[in-house]
């Protein structure tokens, strides 16, 4: 059968973010398929080093909507490391409830969306609609539904009350029982199973040698979890289990998600009942010490990894974000091989992409005034040549 | 276990409930009370120290003096004469703002005031920058 490559995006490919896979299909049966970023490239990291420390805060906050307070955090405790800030344990504690919070929304968005992209709309309803209930939570306690700005340099901006632990306990009492629901949902349903079930496989090995992370890796048995694995914030101190499943498809990942919701909700209890007593923030000069500082966070898509150079000004030298997008990008091309065009949709959409996250790199030479595209050769040129200027000779390599 | 139409029942149940959204545009929509709104500005409490401007991660703020000054006040015999407070004007471009209050907070004399004000489309975008005298 001859071989015709069609393109799947920009425009909304799965969900309403834009990027681009060249599918290669053989009747209706996917053969090869390549991503091609560079759609929303918005020059956030060259932005944040033209900023304050407190100012990068806001901005590294919109790097990507549903994991803002991950991104922060990251940014944050980088910002700590290098300041050798105390940070309070109360803090910490509001920190970590706010990243349990933030990934039961995630997770329950996820889950509409999936099922919008199964054609399973009365699900997407209903999950959105309970989505409210942990959104009125964040907005409660912070003031907004999205971003909610909570961290600051040296702690968090608001403590939480009496009542209000109150009342985020009730919501998740009743998103308890709702979630029991959608696992009965989930596995029962044969819509679902229809869908889900042996699409878009991921085996252990290739999720290792592509460097899964998250959700997609854990769907593929791989046990990896930042908070398990290197604990921080207050983590060592939560009793939770790191959901896996051996399917290595899209039902998996749609189980690990949904249990997933339900260590969270154990753990945001736990943290709430065992909130420690003591000052919410400490306060950091606005200037840093010249340093370094490299940290890695759980998302709810995985695992996120920033990068902090300071010179020993209020302004850092460089910023470098990796999304978890980004690393679940190439097992995407590999998932969709061999599978059906009709699933294609929802195999991007299983690995919960966020592509505003992921673009971050553009060249563009201001003498010429365009835009250049560096093949793989021309980069490992570069790359040489820049380590040999300071000393350090890969050639050989 | 394969169960067809498992959310059958689920969803002729929810044609008798209420529906879940608010009829925002004419009913009152519900704010939280931590909700960040506009920032409103005092003038009499303002010490000009440009310290709202440089936290303000959208450069929306500025802070200048203001075209009329109080007058001096009367100096009194015998003791050197008391400085004059000056007054400042703040113009706070709301297309801008991200409404973060980090001015507020940041505030040392508390003269920015976090109000819950959030009905703050126009359709002239002159409008949208405020001058707070």
């Amino acid at each position: 059968m001859s071989k015709i490559t069609i393109p799947l995006g920009p425009q909304h490919p799965a969900l309403k973010e834009p990027e681009n896979f060249m599918l290669v299909l053989e009747g209706e049966q996917i053969s090869g398929a390549t991503v091609n970023l560079g759609y929303n490239h918005r020059g956030m990291e060259k932005a944040a080093e033209e900023r304050t420390y407190i100012q990068n805060l806001y901005l590294i906050e919109r790097v990507c909507g549903i994991c803002s307070h991950s991104h922060t955090t990251c940014y944050i405790t980088n910002v700590e490391e290098i300041a050798k800030a105390e940070t309070p344990k109360r803090a910490l504690a509001i920190r970590a409830l706010f990243g349990e919070l933030e990934r039961v929304h995630s997770h329950l968005l996820w889950l509409g969306v999936a099922a919008y992209e199964m054609g399973f709309e009365t699900l997407f309803m209903y999950t959105w609609r309970d989505r409210e209930q942990v959104l009125d939570c964040l907005e409660m306690l912070s003031g907004n539904r999205v971003h909610y700005s909570i961290n600051t340099i040296g702690g968090v901006r608001r403590d939480i009350s009496a009542e209000q632990k109150a009342e985020v306990l009730k919501r998740i009492a009743y998103l308890e029982e709702r979630t029991k629901y959608y696992v009965k949902i989930g596995t029962e349903e044969s819509t679902i199973l229809a869908r889900t079930q042996n699409v878009g496989k991921l085996p252990y090995d290739v999720a290792i040698q592509r460097g899964a992370v998250g959700p997609t890796a854990r769907a593929s048995g791989v046990a990896r979890d930042v908070r398990k694995d290197e604990p921080y914030l207050i983590y060592n101190e939560l009793d939770f289990k790191v959901i896996t499943h051996d399917t290595c498809d899209v039902f998996g990942r749609l189980v690990v998600r949904v249990l997933e919701l339900v260590e969270s909700y154990k753990m945001i209890k736990q943290i709430l009942n065992g909130l420690p007593e003591g000052p919410i923030a400490v306060k950091v000069p606005m200037r840093l010490p010249a340093g370094e500082a490299v940290n890695h966070y759980e998302a709810p898509r995985g695992e996120d990894i920033h990068y902090l150079k300071a010179n020993g000004t209020d302004k850092p030298d460089r910023v470098k974000v990796r999304a978890p997008t980004m690393a679940n990008l190439q097992s995407v091309a590999y998932m969709m091989e061999g599978g059906w065009l009709a699933d294609a949709p929802l195999v991007i959409a299983a690995i919960d992409p966020c592509m505003s996250c992921t673009d971050r790199a553009a060249v563009w030479d201001p003498k010429k005034g365009k835009t250049t595209v560096y093949g793989w050769e021309e980069l490992r040129k570069m790359g040489i040549e820049h380590y040999k200027r300071r000393g350090v000779d890969f050639s050989r390599l | 276990m394969k169960h067809p139409a498992r959310i059958f029942k689920e969803a002729i149940m929810h044609l008798f409930k209420k529906p879940a959204t608010c009829g925002y545009p004419f009913e009152k929509a519900k704010v939280m009370p931590n909700f960040r709104g506009r920032i409103d500005f005092d003038s009499s409490k303002c010490i000009g120290c440009q310290m709202c401007v440089r936290v303000c991660p959208a450069k929306a703020i500025e802070i200048k003096l203001s075209a009329e000054q109080p007058p001096a006040p009367a100096p009194v015999e015998g003791q050197p004469a008391a400085p004059v407070k000056k007054k400042f004007d703040c113009i706070m471009k709301l297309d801008r703002c991200v409404y973060c209050w980090q001015c507020a907070e940041t505030c040392p004399k508390k003269a920015l005031i976090m109000t819950q004000d959030f009905e703050l489309a126009h359709v002239d975008r002159k409008e949208l920058r405020r001058h707070y005298k």
